[in-house]
Parts: C-alpha cells; structure tokens; sequence
C-alpha cells in the first residue's frame, strides 16, 4: 500500500521506497519515469481519490482520455489486455499501467512485447489469429472512414497473403510462436516504442 | 530408472536429471506439443490452479525446510532413489512450483515464447498429480523418521553446491523476472518469495570455510548491483531534449523525431571533439604558450593593426580572429612548452589523427549496431505479415498525423496488393524510358554545372585576393560561400522537378532524390576543396621550387632589417638582439594552413546563417502568410498552392551529414571548428524544435524511418572517409609552412612523431617502430586483413544460405504433418 501522505509535495513520497524498487526491479522503467507515470496516473482520478492511487482503479474511459490512447486503432484491445480487473470491465489499476508502460518502453525485450502484441491482436481471446481477427486488425487499422476500407475482394487477397507469409503449419491460424517468428525479423518491430507521455 | 511413487511426468523428469543434464528444462519440446494438444483444456483447470496455489504456497516453506532437514540425513526414505538425484529431483520439483504459477495468467494462449524453457516444463497439465505426488512424497519423507528439523547436521561439500546452484537459480530468476509477460501482482509476489529464499539461504551457504568472506561477497554484489542500478538512472536524466523529442515524436510520428534523435547523436560526437580540441589543443596554447604578440606569428602585421579589432573583419575571421588559438598559423613550433614540458605540436598532431579515429570508430558501431537489429534484412519473405502486424506508429499522438497514418497505410495495402496480383503492365515502356533517360541527363547537366560554377567563383576569389580585399565589396569577399549556400537551396528543387518527368514509385523516386542531393552535396564540397588545393599546389610548387632559396631571402631580408635598425654591421648569427623589436613589424611568410582553415569556418558560418533564414523565411513567414492572408485571398491557401511546410527530413539530414562532413575537412586547419559546430548544433536544436511545432503540419505519405537508418549511417561513413582524404594528403606530401603553425621548419608534418620517438621514447622502441614500419611487414598485414574480410563474407553468405535452407525444411515439414 502507498502511505497517503497529506500534503501532494513529492511524488516520491507517495510511492514507498521498497515498493519504489521492486518496481524497479520488475519493469523495464527508471526511477523517473516509474514517478512520472505515478504522476499522471494520479491526474486520472478525481482530487478526492488521489492519495490511493496505488489502489484504485481508473476506468477505461479516463485512461483513454491519453493523447497516445486516444489516437492509437488499438486502444480498446490495449485496455482489455493490460487490465487485471475481476470485473471485465477493463479498469486499470497503477500496476497494471506501470506493465502496460513497461512492455511498451524501448527497453522491453522483442520477446514480452511480441507477447503482448500478440494478444492485443488475438480480438476473440482464443490464443491464436484465425481470419476474422485478422480482418478485424486491418479494419483498424485503415482507419473508421468508409472510404478508406478495402472492399472484400482485397481484404480476401491480403490475409490470403499474411496466412501463406506466416502460417508455417497451415493450419489456417497463426498461434503465438508462428507470431513470434514473424515479427521478431521485423526491423520495425523492435522500435515500436511508446514512451507515452508521462509529464 | 523407474520409481515407484513417482508418477509419469516427474519420472521423465528424473531421467533428465539422472543423464546428469543439470538445467533439466532444456528438455522442452514433448512438453510443448502435450501443451499444445492441452491448450483447450487450460481454461477448465484454471480456477483449480488458482485454489492450490494458495494452498500450495503455504506447503512450501513446510515442504522446503523439512527438505533442508533430511540434507545430511539418512536417505533411507528414498531407497530407490539415489541422493544425488533426490536432490536434484527437489530442485526441479521447487521450481517447478514456483513457475507454474504463471499459467493462471498466461491462460489459453497456445504455445510459449523462447525464453519460456522453465515455462514450457510446467505447462503440461500435471498440476494435480504433481500436487499429489508431492503430498505422497512428504509423507513418505516424513514417514522415513529422518529427523527432519535439525540444521544443525554438517552439511557436505555436494549439498553445499547444491543449495549454492538453487540460490543462484534464484537469482536468476529474479534478474529475468521483467522479462517474463506476468502480472505485476505475480511478478511481486514470485519476487518476494525469491528473494526471501536467497535471503535466507545465503546465509546458511556462509557456513564454514570463507563465511566472513562470502558474506562480503554477497553485500558488495548487492551494493554493485543498486549502484549500477542507479547510474543507470543517472544517465538517463543526463540525456538532454528528451522531453521536446518525445513532444515531436507524439505530434509528428516516429519518422519527423529520428531526425532530431541523429541531430543530438551529432550533437554527442562533436561535443567529444570539442573536448578534444579544446582541451589539449587550444588550453595549452593559450596558457602555457607564448602570449600574444611575443611572436611575429602571435601577431596582427602592422598593416592590419588599424581593422583587427572591427566587427567586420572579426566576422570575416581574420585580424584579431586570425591570430590567435583559433586556427593553425598561432601555434608555435617548440617542442615543448611550460613547466609540464607539454608537447605541442605532438599533441596537435594527435588530436588531429585521434578525432578521425574516433569519428570512424562511433559512426561503425552504431552502423553494426543497426545491423543487428536489423535481424539479416530478409526483406521480402513477410511483406504482408509486417505491414499488418508492425506499421502502426505508437509514438502518434496527434489526431491528425493519426489519420494521416490511417491513410498511408491503407494506401500501402491496396498498392501491395496491387502489386502482388498483377504483373506489372508498362503502359507505353519506350515514352516512359525515354523520359527517364532525358531526366536523368538534365540532372547530370545540373551537377555539372554547378560544380563549374563552383570553381569558377573559387578562382575568382582567389584574383581578389590577390589584388587585396578592400577594393571590394561585401559580395566579393563572400561570394564563395554564398553561392555554394544557394546551389544548394535550389538545386535540390529543381531536382524534385526533373523527378516529376520520371513517374516512379514515391519510395524510388525519393531514393533518386536523395541519391542526387548528395552527389551534388558532395560534387560541390569536393569542387571547393579541389579549386583550394589547386591554389595550395600552386604556392606549395612555387614554394617547392623555391623554397630554399626564398627562405633564404626572406631571412636574410629579416636579418638585413633588423641590422638597418643597428644602423651598422650585419651580423652572422642572429642572436637575440639587445633592440627589442616589435613583432608586428616584421616581415611574414605565407601560411596556407590558415587561409584553408578560415575558408572552411566562414563556410560552416554561412552554411548555419542560410539554414536560419530557410527556416524563418521558407517556413515560418510562410506559415504566417497562409495563416493570415487565407482570409482575403482568392483560393484557399491552406489546401491550395503554398499551404503549411511539411518537414523535409531527407534534405536536413543530409544538410547535417554535409556539414559534419566539413567540420572533418577543416578542423586540422582551425582547432575552433568543432566549438563552432557545436554552438550551431546547439542552437538548430531549439530553432529546429520549435519551427518544426509551429510551422509543418504532419507529412501526407509517411515513409518508414528504420530502414533509412542504416542508410544515412552509411553516407555518414562515406562522407567521412571522404573528408579526411584532403587533410591525409596534406599531412603526408605537402610541406608545412615555414613561418607558421605548430609543424613550421619540418619538410614533412608526420616528422613529429619520428622526433617524439628520438627524443622521448628509449632508443629500442624507435628500432622497433622502424621495424615495424617496414613496408616488408605492412604489406602481408595489410594482404592478411583483405584475406580475413574475404573471408568473414564468404562465412556469412554462408550462413544466409542455410538459414534460408531451413526455412524451407520448416516448411516442408510442417507440410508433411
């Protein structure tokens, strides 16, 4: 638990220390930026709740009010994935934000972010790509316009291609490992770093 | 070995253990494809997990220490196993527990990652019947009458690096622990019981021989680790702009801020060569050399005394300026200088070679860094695949760029799929070709004449020169500098021109683009020095031819100089005369090294001055335009003919290669350049910044800003070796001036380390410096080194081929199946 110090002075002191460093341990985060996240993580709330931030949780709405959230095609799979709600209902608490930090800061390994990426794609949560998560992914992706959708026939003809790319066993699907494979050549891949804008 | 109360999982375990494979859990793939078959059935044994975890937990610390207990008791229990298996058996079996807590969180996914090897051990379902066969153990341990409680028992040397190896596996685990896709809540809880079992193990491993010394061990690795810790995080905070990059990257994408990250890459270089120049350089001189005007050469001539101090020659580099630390010609030639005996014209020399040496070695490991992440650059294979899965720009922020994005990429997808489905069907190929033929020549004819322009103002530069500068106007005096400046404002735009007749792809025809720009870049930059060195060649010759001889005259008009001011006899030698005579009065040979030196810094000054007005007058002055004269003008300026700039990267980042590339050229002439540079790059930094957040809006085609990486790195490197050409050759066959510079009165500027050999070094290293300087051993070195590059590429062409063989195997054998 935090100690909810009365004053608002220092964010240090909200945070304590063996906490502070097992966080520190634990994510790919500095110091500074495990704070900083406190920080903003702290504006989400309503004044009243501040103090327990530790413990709270925020709701998805607030935490999708993030400029890099906002804008991002991925933002309700992003939420869904990261969050340890018992409820479903995709709030996050601070921990929950600080992993969801960690995994996109440029310090992660390509493997815990194929990982995650890997399920935030997995739309239906079933543990592999089958053709309608893919479709679902490149809905996304071109944007909400009608115009800027492919019709049927291209969408057909690109996930035909993604599957012959990287379905090695041709099952039809592309499970995690497969997923992996693919994307940890990618050069971009590895630099798909969002330091979200944590001041 | 078959055991008895061992069930099917734990007793392949044990096999593993008994072939004496230590980290048995390399043993991973049955696990894997039973894991696979089981993945449906995952989610009904979830919550089952969930309750024995708890439970399980508790029995743990109870397992554990009754484990510890019978270490030096009898076995007996286990007869049908050996104890050392026994042992190794509870090792796996513990972190077994540990690690298969994971899998409430992990859930359904199917398969695991690579560096889930203990992971990938645990994911056969066996949990209830591990669980089981755990309780049938403990009583069956229990039930052995060991006496189960007693720490006390000595513990042998095997048990001892037993506990040793699990303490350290423990370590590891908590080391690696961020890289495992856990929840926070598990990951804390996995580490808190980690560490409380190093905690307490350490200290029972002390006992014995070497505890006071293992416990220190232990507390310096601790202090070692939270001070790394900590300066990692020091170095961070130290890492300056951060905050404006990340403001950029979020309004502009990742492409627009990779400019801004090579900027304060640069920005790091030449900081180090500023360190190094003006640090051993420009400090010794200026403290513990002779001060100005004690030396002809320290001196402004009489004839300059009256402008030294003007602004305008001060602009210009000369008068005051000249004569000082700043460039080449101040320095003396003494070998030594001050109480510390500093040697100057070594260090000088140094410092020259030492910064190309260092500019090579950063700019070739950080293109072998790129290299790696690069991955063996199979280009082609997951076109597809990567354009899904990897094209979204996570830095955006921005709504506008965002939807910018939306578009690029669906644009790629359709142009793709395009491509994919049809051959290409070339409309009218020859008119095509032929355009493309006559675009190219044009842009040759453009570089052509550019680079005769070049020249031509560079001679006629030098006639002004020569008849004396006052005569004329500010024009004259930089004309040089400002047409190199324009040519390479515009030329780049008529380049863009050319390329509309060529109706290539975006992609390819900025490849043409950039390729352009930087023969023009460097046809001009290799012009300038040509025509200079041309001129150089023209004194050095007329100096060659008479160099002797006019040494000879211009001392002896020294000597006879200084004797019409005793009014009387010549004298031989030209001791130091009882008259002082002032410096400024006495006659100057000439010093090449300094005219360079100041070319190359009012280059690099106009350079920077036009990058400035660029930007306030192409980018800001015409964003106020369309702002404020939208409202009473016929067509929409926003939308329409000039709109908002966007940020043209491949232009400044090859401006910034072009003048890093100048800064190389000349910072053996003039010691001040890298401080120059570094205030310009200071200042475009913020400049840059903030005409980027008030003036461009976000790019319409966004290209990828990883795969240029390498790209630029490699023009980096090109242009480096480039530049450092001229000053190599002026090191080696063009003798120093004799009235100026540290070198003055060598034949040959390198013979400053044959005299540092001679005077400092003992008598057999020069032999061996000779020796080694033998061309009879540099030639099979040098022969030795082609053969291992010939070599290395010959390895790693084979080493793409068999990646690339089994690829295919995979295939083909997944098809099988």
């Amino acid at each position: 638990t935090c100690g909810g110090s009365g004053a608002m002075g220092g964010s240090a002191s909200l945070i304590p220390r063996d906490l502070l460093g097992e966080y520190q341990e634990l994510t790919f985060l500095s110091k500074q930026e495990i704070l900083l996240a406190y920080k903003r993580f702290s504006e989400l709330l309503p004044k009243e709740e501040r103090e327990n931030a530790c413990s709270t949780r925020v709701p998805k709405s607030q935490i999708l009010t993030l400029p890099e959230l906002r804008a991002n095609p991925f933002q309700h799979r992003i939420c869904h994935v990261f969050s340890t709600s018992e409820t479903r209902d995709d709030s996050m608490s601070f921990e929950d934000f600080l992993d969801m930090l960690s995994v996109f800061s440029d310090s992660a390994t390509s493997d815990v972010k194929s990982h995650y990426a890997f399920r935030i794609f997995d739309f239906d949560d079933d543990g592999t790509l089958d053709r309608k998560d893919l479709e679902q992914l490149v809905n996304c992706l071109t944007g909400q316009g009608e115009e800027s959708r492919l019709s049927s026939a291209e969408m057909e003809q690109l996930i035909q291609n993604i599957l012959d790319e990287s379905d090695i066993d041709k099952d039809g699907t592309i499970n995690l490992s497969e997923f992996q494979h693919v994307v940890s050549r990618s050069p971009d891949f590895a630099r798909c770093a969002a330091h979200q804008r944590v001041a | 070995d078959g055991n008895d109360d061992n069930e099917e999982g734990s007793a392949v375990e044990n096999e593993e253990t008994a072939k004496g494979t230590d980290k048995g859990r390399k043993k991973a793939e049955p696990r894997t494809r039973r894991a696979h078959a089981r993945g449906r059935d995952r989610h009904g044994d979830e919550e089952d997990e969930d309750d024995e975890d708890g439970t399980r937990r508790t029995g743990h610390r109870r397992h554990r220490s009754r484990r510890r207990g019978r270490a030096g008791g009898n076995e007996a229990g286990d007869s049908d196993m050996e104890p050392a298996k026994a042992r190794k058996n509870q090792a796996n079996q513990k972190s077994k527990e540990d690690d298969e807590e994971e899998e409430d969180e992990k859930g359904g996914k199917g398969g695991k990652g690579k560096n889930e090897k203990k992971g990938d051990k645990k994911s056969d379902k066996k949990g209830k019947k591990e669980k089981a066969n755990k309780k049938k153990k403990d009583k069956k341990k229990s039930g052995s009458g060991s006496d189960s409680e007693s720490e006390e028992e000595p513990i042998t040397e095997e048990e001892l690096a037993k506990l040793k190896e699990e303490v350290e596996e423990k370590k590891k685990l908590i080391a690696t622990l961020r890289n495992k896709p856990w929840k926070m809540k598990k990951k804390l809880s996995v580490l808190k019981e980690a560490q409380l079992f190093v905690e307490k193990f350490e200290g029972a491993l002390g006992k014995g021989k070497g505890k006071k010394f293992y416990a220190y061990k232990v507390m310096m690795t601790k202090k070692w680790m939270k001070f790394q810790r900590d300066f990692e995080n020091f170095k961070t905070a130290c890492i300056p702009w951060e905050m404006k990059i990340k403001e950029i990257e979020s309004h502009f994408g990742s492409s627009v801020a990779s400019y801004f990250i090579f900027l304060r890459w640069m920005y790091g270089i030449n900081m180090i060569l500023f360190g190094l120049t003006f640090g051993l350089v420009m400090v010794p001189e200026a403290l513990m050399g002779k001060p100005y005007g004690s030396l002809p050469r320290k001196t402004v001539p009489r004839a300059e005394e009256a402008t030294a101090m003007n602004f305008a020659t001060l602009w210009d580099f000369s008068g005051l300026a000249q004569y000082s630390v700043l460039f080449y010609g101040y320095y003396n030639n003494q070998r030594t200088i001050g109480w510390l005996k500093f040697r100057m014209p070594l260090s000088y020399f140094l410092v020259g070679v030492g910064s190309i040496g260092y500019s090579f070695m950063v700019v070739t490991r950080t293109m072998a860094k790129n290299a790696n992440d690069d991955g063996g650059g199979d280009d082609t294979s997951f076109n597809f695949s990567w354009k899904m899965f990897t094209s979204w720009d996570y830095l955006i922020g921005n709504p506008e760029t965002a939807d910018n994005k939306f578009a690029s990429i669906t644009t790629s997808f359709k142009e793709a799929i395009v491509e994919e489905q049809e051959s290409r069907k070339e409309e009218n190929i020859h008119l095509t070709r032929f355009l493309r033929v006559l675009a190219n020549f044009l842009a040759l004819c453009t570089l052509a004449g550019s680079g005769y322009l070049i020249f031509f103002v560079v001679r006629r530069s030098q006639q002004f020169a020569l008849e004396g500068l006052e005569n004329y106007g500010w024009w004259e005096r930089n004309e040089v500098n400002t047409v190199m400046s324009l040519l390479g404002m515009f030329c780049p735009t008529l380049f863009d021109v050319i390329s509309s007749l060529e109706n290539y792809h975006p992609r390819i025809a900025l490849r043409w683009q950039l390729g352009r720009i930087f023969a023009l870049f460097l046809g001009n930059l290799y012009t300038f020095i040509i025509a200079l060195m041309d001129e150089i060649n023209l004194k050095a010759r007329y100096l060659l031819s008479f160099t002797l001889e006019e040494e000879k005259i211009v001392k002896y008009n020294m000597t006879i100089w200084e004797a019409s001011l005793y009014n009387g006899t010549i004298p031989e030698n030209s001791t130091a005369p009882p008259i002082q005579v002032d410096p400024a009065d006495v006659p100057r040979g000439p010093c090449w090294e300094t005219m360079v030196g100041q070319e190359f810094v009012r280059l690099v000054v106009s350079d920077m001055m036009t990058t400035y007005i660029t930007i306030l007058i192409g980018d800001f002055l015409r964003a106020v335009f369309v702002r404020f004269f939208n409202y009473c003008w016929c067509w929409d300026l926003e939308y329409g003919f000039p709109s908002y700039s966007e940020f043209d990267i491949s232009g400044n980042v090859l401006g910034l290669i072009f003048n890093q590339g100048m800064i190389w050229m000349g910072s053996f002439y003039a010691p001040c350049l890298p401080a120059i540079n570094v205030f310009r790059l200071h200042t475009s930094m913020y400049l840059q910044c903030w005409a980027v957040m008030c003036c461009n809006v976000p790019q319409e085609r966004v290209f990828k800003a990883s795969r240029s990486n390498n790209f630029y790195m490699a023009m980096l490197l090109f242009i480096l070796f480039l530049s450092t050409l001229p000053a190599v050759y002026t090191i080696v066959s063009i003798p120093p001036s004799f009235d100026c510079g540290p070198f003055s009165g060598k034949t040959r500027m390198f013979e400053v380390i044959s005299e540092t050999l001679e005077h400092d070094f003992p008598s057999w290293f020069g032999k061996v410096f000779g020796y080694a300087s033998n061309p009879g051993l540099i030639l099979p070195f040098i022969l030795l080194m082609v053969l291992s590059l010939y070599y290395l590429n010959a390895t790693s062409k084979s080493y793409k081929e068999a990646n690339l063989e089994l690829k295919k195997k995979l295939q083909s054998v997944r098809i099988e199946n």
